[in-house]
């Protein structure tokens, strides 16, 4: 079966807090096939660094599960998805809200989704209580001036 | 992470080297909480000349230590902080309580 995307791939691994570096960093040098600017892949390590540990301290609390992540690649688009098996949340337009957390006491500040949203294009949660979360992530690349000229020009030519 | 300390303007110096995310930060809380209760600062300068990545974690992280050395009657300072770290502390407000500054102390 061909695939709709250009490109994808998975990861599904422990719910250790090691694996959050191991995650951005490998859907980083996933999404650099897109040529995005060093602010731009700072952007995506950001936000799948946030799902991921959500996952890990909220999804799973003390207990181990898998955590999986999938990025695909559409043109100038990446779509990435973290799904958990934990707890799942309760109220999801709550959770959105800046400074909204259920782990105060642990220093967390509840600005995990708040930093998703303005980092990605793109933000949805589904969740379920007792089933486990997912999170969809889309962030469009921009092109760079010089492509864009590149473009022009081809299509001068063509006309 | 490693610190100086400066007797003459009591500041508390502290350079972070590691990525901030939730896996470094009870370590990196552990560690500055110690020296800000050994040496009681009336300066704390977090400089982040060498962190490449920060997510909320560090937000968390910030305003905790900002509060401990607060009670304990110093300031806090951030340095050296790069375009993409500034990012995540400007909206997330922490800016409000612990000003960026741009230059090394
Ligand atoms: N995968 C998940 N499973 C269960 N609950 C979740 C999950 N992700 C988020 N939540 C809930 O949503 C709340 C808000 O998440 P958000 O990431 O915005 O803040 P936080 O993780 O509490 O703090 P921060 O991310 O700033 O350290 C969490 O406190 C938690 O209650
Ligand atoms: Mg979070």
């Amino acid at each position: 079966m061909k695939s709709l995307y250009d490109n994808e791939m998975e990861l599904s691994f422990l719910s250790k807090s090691n694996n959050e570096a191991f995650a951005r960093i490998t859907v980083a040098a996933f999404a650099a096939q897109l040529d995005p600017t060093i602010e731009e892949l700072a952007d995506i390590k950001t936000a799948v660094s946030e799902a991921v540990t959500n996952s890990i301290i909220h999804g799973y609390e003390d207990k181990e599960g898998i955590v999986k992540v999938k990025a695909k690649l559409l043109e100038n688009t990446i779509e990435i998805e973290v799904t958990d098996s934990g707890k799942g949340i309760e109220d999801i337009e709550l959770a959105r809200k800046p400074l909204y957390t259920t782990k105060g006491n642990l220093e967390r500040s509840g600005m995990g989704f708040t930093i998703m949203e303005s980092f990605m294009d793109e933000v949805d949660i589904s969740s379920v209580v007792g089933i486990g979360t997912r999170i969809t992530m889309k962030k469009t690349i921009k092109k760079s001036e010089k492509e864009e000229q590149i473009e022009e020009e081809k299509n001068a030519l063509i006309d | 992470m490693n610190t100086e300390f400066s007797e003459l303007d009591k500041m508390l110096y502290v350079q972070i080297t590691e990525e901030i995310d939730h896996h470094t930060t009870e370590k990196l809380r552990r560690k500055m909480d110690y020296e800000i209760t050994r040496f009681m600062p009336r300066k704390v300068v977090f400089d982040f000349g060498k962190v490449t990545f920060m997510d909320s974690a560090g937000i968390g992280l910030l305003i905790g230590r900002y509060k401990l050395a607060k009670m304990l009657g110093g300031s806090t300072r951030i340095v050296n902080a790069s375009k993409s770290i500034k990012k995540v502390l400007e909206m997330s407000g922490v800016v409000r309580i612990i000003p960026i500054e741009e230059k090394v102390c």
